[in-house]
């Protein structure tokens, strides 16, 4: 996977986090995987579409995700599924909005789509064509993974950039 | 928890805010800011056909409105509420935050940006200048919030 589609990712993760966690956050992994996924907890999944297609996770543990809900909100917070779901829902969007502005200004352009809980235990697994890179993130609250699998469509983008422009 | 002098009204009633996001937390965590701010909820929704009837059932001072979002987006609800109420005062609330969605929601009459994860005292400043902008309707707020300003308040 291309450095440049990467790097975006672990820049916002840190930030967005640390920003929203009021703590610093540490990378403590990043690995390409190449078997299927398997969820570790609650999953967030965003697809985008463009220049860029394919899928973001956000993962973490129920407890994990319960801790992080009330640091967000600044109190304590019943531990429910909703409230479990919202967390990682919430997070990927800030984490993959963040992430996809950054990309968005070095010159790609794609479609960002609303979070979905995933549910079933596995997901898209790497490909040739699909890379995925798994990136472990130690906050105060526990551990939260990225799992990115895209890939880069240099046919459209050419496309995009050829195209006549009708004012 | 940093405190803020009030955002009022010209007629010193608080400002009423819709609030437009399909998360559940983001609507909870922003509705939490306006009450720190002096705030009161006109109404909330989780997608921009919402957004456009609880407006025309609300009328609100401000809307804070998402992006990214099921069964319509929020730029196509700005457009829509800008068009049948050309005043109305919107400010984006995205973790989306590139150039072309910033200058689409403006063009389709949208107020202000803001991206998240909000900080309450940039939420503030901006909601402070919105309202100010417009001399129809009140805000004229006075007054820093003491996060920026550094001085306690009682």
């Amino acid at each position: 996977m291309r450095m440049e589609l990467i790097q975006p990712f672990i820049d916002a993760a840190d930030a967005v986090l640390s920003d929203s966690l009021q703590s610093p956050v540490r990378i403590a992994d990043l690995a390409m995987e190449e078997d299927t996924y398997r969820r570790k907890g609650v999953a967030a999944l965003i697809a985008i579409k463009g220049d860029i297609e394919g899928r973001i996770i956000l993962d973490l543990s129920p407890e994990v995700a319960v801790r992080i809900a009330t640091q967000l909100s600044g109190m304590e917070v019943q531990a429910t599924e909703q409230v479990v779901r919202e967390t990682a829902c919430e997070l990927a969007n800030m984490v993959i909005g963040n992430s996809v502005t950054l990309l968005n200004d070095q010159g790609f352009r794609f479609k960002v789509f609303p979070p979905e809980i995933h549910t079933s235990e596995e997901g898209l697994a790497s490909s040739v064509d699909t890379e995925a890179l798994v990136l472990r993130l130690e906050t105060p609250c526990g551990e939260v993974y990225l799992n990115i699998a895209m890939h880069y469509l240099r046919r459209r983008a050419r496309e995009r950039d050829t195209a006549p422009v009708v004012s | 928890m940093a405190q803020f002098a009030p955002l009022l009204r010209k007629d010193h009633q608080p400002v009423r805010y819709l609030v437009v996001d399909d998360s559940v937390f983001a609507r909870k965590n922003l509705m939490k800011m306006i009450e720190m701010f002096g705030g009161e909820i006109a109404g909330e929704a989780g997608d921009g056909l919402t957004a456009i009837a609880e407006f025309n059932r609300t009328k609100p001072d401000v809307v804070l409105m998402d992006i990214t979002m099921p069964q319509m987006e929020g730029i196509e609800a700005v457009e829509r509420i800008v068009r049948q109420h050309p005043h109305a005062r919107i400010v984006m609330v995205s973790s989306v935050g590139y150039q072309e969605n910033i200058l689409a929601a403006l063009q389709k009459g949208a107020k202000h940006f803001v991206q998240k994860p909000v900080k309450p005292e940039v939420l503030y400043e901006i909601l402070r200048y919105v309202l100010s902008d417009d001399p129809s309707a009140a805000g004229a707020p006075v007054g820093v919030p003491v996060a920026l300003a550094g001085e306690p308040r009682s």
